[in-house]
């Protein structure tokens, strides 16, 4: 990967992508959501030494989008957090707090 | 197999500045597993992007945290400024640069006083808050706020510090260096401190890679990275390395931040030696349009801002990963097989900073 | 014995951003010192006489708020202390934030300010260790009746 480079993927190929930056020895930095006029942008940033690169996924508001968790462990924050914050189904979490990391009123604020 | 138990910590605990839960499942008196719950501070402060412009953000983003206050305030306005292509004055480049380290030097002082205090060592608390008491009396002087100051902006900053005070502090800091020393013999020295954090809580250099921890915790189990090294306000005039301990321990943490503290007092004097003379701010037009990630390195390690605008005034999107959310795994991590009377000191010792990481 | 003497003090983070806490704390460590009026710093609400909240209430802390309220003895002074204890202050506007500390609790003492300062603190303190008193002897004084008639 480049650094500072935004590579734009499929929802599908995120896992081969993933498992390919871990192989290169990279951290993950961290997960951002951001809600787009049909859908959401998931940004996954990585890190090795001081550069930084990112992953990024468009999808539709009903898309399904597989868990890195079992990849990289400390993902389940960030991906708990964009499931609680934004209504993104994303699958096979572990552990799943199923909605419930942030224990807030309102659902999906940021949606 | 010994008969489980689950304990509840927090999220009000004698030792807990701040408000996290954490189901302790114990075998005995060994943490077996530590499962989180987190979301009592959380606000939702990053929607406020939606009803507060990209300038009164500023103000937003300083009390995203009150202790790495002034950091984050510079973060956001660095990532702006570097969207919108604002050439920031050198001077004040480096006076971004002099009070960021003040910050970590307050933060560490803190932190060490609140470890003192998670042992019960009551008086080396009081000593560490007294020291660090003059440090807020300076940032009393040149901006006016003890621990939110509201003195940066997009473009620069607002307040300056004449030759005068600068030679002041200098030699406050001379004065303080002293009694640090004198102060970190008995955090380093201690036979009781020594038998509270040696070999507690080890995180080999594989785990804090694999974690993704950062700051002073991951340098404390060897890697040597330092995210100002990324060269941001005016650190790539200034001369320093990372600092790091092999050992990965509480005791590790402990000497790293305590050495990190006489790191910020050298790039202070580097700093004040250097500083150029000019304007402080430059003015802003115009809206922000486009996105930015920016990395700076904040007295829990490194925290990442992420500004994306659409020409207008208001933000699409303002996102922060704080360093205390990243350490979180390598805390869960650190936890597991240790002792229940260790816990609150192995929490400690990752700094949390419970306001950041829910926002 | 008068309990204001020694008022004991229990501090609880409600959702502030932490630059109120560590006021709070340093209130207590030298330089401002509340020791000085025998103000001690606990962590046990059952020991507590005086409940200093800084931050907001949200969805989440609302009840872990009101159950420490319960668990301390009567008479009890609430010190709200920072705006956003007071009334939300700049996070109003957030989608998790209730308002104020008064939206769950009986609230005294309101100490303003983003961070207070300690010296607002420790007035707020001063204030709360009087009414303290007043509450006592209200409690202690028989109840009065009123002449009908």
């Amino acid at each position: 990967m480049i650094d500072g480079e935004v590579l734009t993927i499929g929802p599908g190929d995120l896992i081969p992508h993933v498992l390919q930056i871990k192989h290169d020895g990279y951290r993950l930095i961290q997960i951002c959501a951001t809600t787009v006029k049909d859908g959401y942008e998931l940004t996954y940033s990585f890190g090795r030494d001081n550069e930084m690169a990112h992953l990024r996924l468009q999808v539709g508001p009903y898309a399904q989008v597989m868990s890195i968790s079992n990849i990289y462990e400390p993902a389940f924050l960030y991906e708990n957090e964009i499931t609680d914050l934004f209504g993104v189904p994303i699958q096979l979490i572990s552990p799943d707090y199923k909605g419930k990391l942030y224990r807030i009123e309102q659902q999906t604020p940021f949606k | 197999m010994a008969t489980r138990s689950v304990v509840p910590f927090g999220p009000q605990h004698p030792v807990l500045p701040e408000p996290i839960h954490l189901d302790l499942v114990l075998e005995d008196e060994k943490v077996v597993e530590a499962v989180p719950s987190i979301g009592f501070v959380h606000r939702g402060l990053e929607k406020l992007v939606e009803k507060k412009d990209f300038h009164e953000y500023v103000y937003v983003a300083e009390r995203i945290c009150g202790i790495c206050s002034f950091m984050h305030g510079m973060g956001y306005c660095e990532a702006v400024e570097r969207i919108m292509k604002v050439e920031v004055p050198e001077r004040a480049s480096y006076l971004r640069t002099i009070w960021c380290e003040m910050s970590r030097i307050h933060s560490h002082l803190l932190w060490l006083g609140l470890l003192a205090d998670a042992f019960g060592f009551e008086s080396l608390f009081m000593q560490s808050w007294r020291l660090r008491e003059k440090i807020l009396d300076m940032f009393e002087v040149s901006t006016g706020g003890r621990v939110i100051f509201s003195v940066n902006k997009i473009g620069g900053v607002r307040k300056d510090m004449d030759g005068e005070m600068l030679k002041s502090f200098l030699a406050l800091f001379d004065e303080m260096e002293k009694e640090l020393r004198i102060l970190s013999k008995t955090f380093l020295n201690d036979y009781a401190v020594n038998s509270r954090l040696r070999d507690v809580g080890f995180l080999t250099k594989e785990q804090a890679h694999d974690f993704g921890t950062v700051g002073p915790f991951m340098r404390a189990s060897g890697i040597a990275r330092d995210t100002r090294k990324l060269g941001y306000a005016a650190y790539p005039d200034l001369d320093f390395e990372p600092i790091t301990s092999e050992v990965g321990d509480c005791y590790a943490r402990t000497d790293v931040r305590i050495r990190e503290i006489f790191q910020s007092f050298d790039l202070i004097r580097q700093a004040a030696g250097k500083i150029p003379g000019g304007e402080i701010a430059v003015p802003v037009k115009g809206f922000p349009d486009g996105e930015h990630f920016m990395r700076v390195e904040q007295p829990r390690g490194e925290a990442v801002y992420y500004v994306k605008a659409n020409g207008t005034k208001f933000l699409d999107r303002m996102r922060v990963r704080t360093p205390t959310f990243a350490n979180l795994p390598g805390m869960l991590e650190t936890l597991k097989g240790c002792q229940l009377a260790d816990v609150p000191i192995l929490i400690l010792t990752i700094d949390p900073c419970i306001s950041c990481t829910e926002r | 014995m008068n309990i204001s003497k020694s008022p004991w003090l229990l501090h609880y983070d409600g959702s502030s951003c932490n630059g109120c806490d560590i006021e709070v704390l340093a209130c207590l460590t030298p330089v401002y010192d509340v020791e000085r009026f025998g103000v001690i710093n606990t962590g046990n609400p059952k020991h507590a006489d005086i409940f200093l909240i800084t931050g907001g209430i949200n969805h989440q802390n609302a009840d872990v708020v009101r159950q420490i309220y319960n668990q301390m003895p009567k008479p009890k002074v609430v010190v709200a202390v920072g705006i956003c204890a007071c009334n939300g202050g700049i996070f109003k506007e957030c989608y998790n934030i209730l308002g104020g500390v008064d939206t769950v609790l009986p609230v005294d003492i309101y100490v303003p300010g983003c961070a207070a300062r300690p010296e607002a603190i420790i007035d707020g303190v001063v204030k709360a260790v009087a009414l303290l008193d007043e509450k006592r002897k209200k409690a202690a004084a028989p109840p009065q009746r009123k002449e009908v008639g």
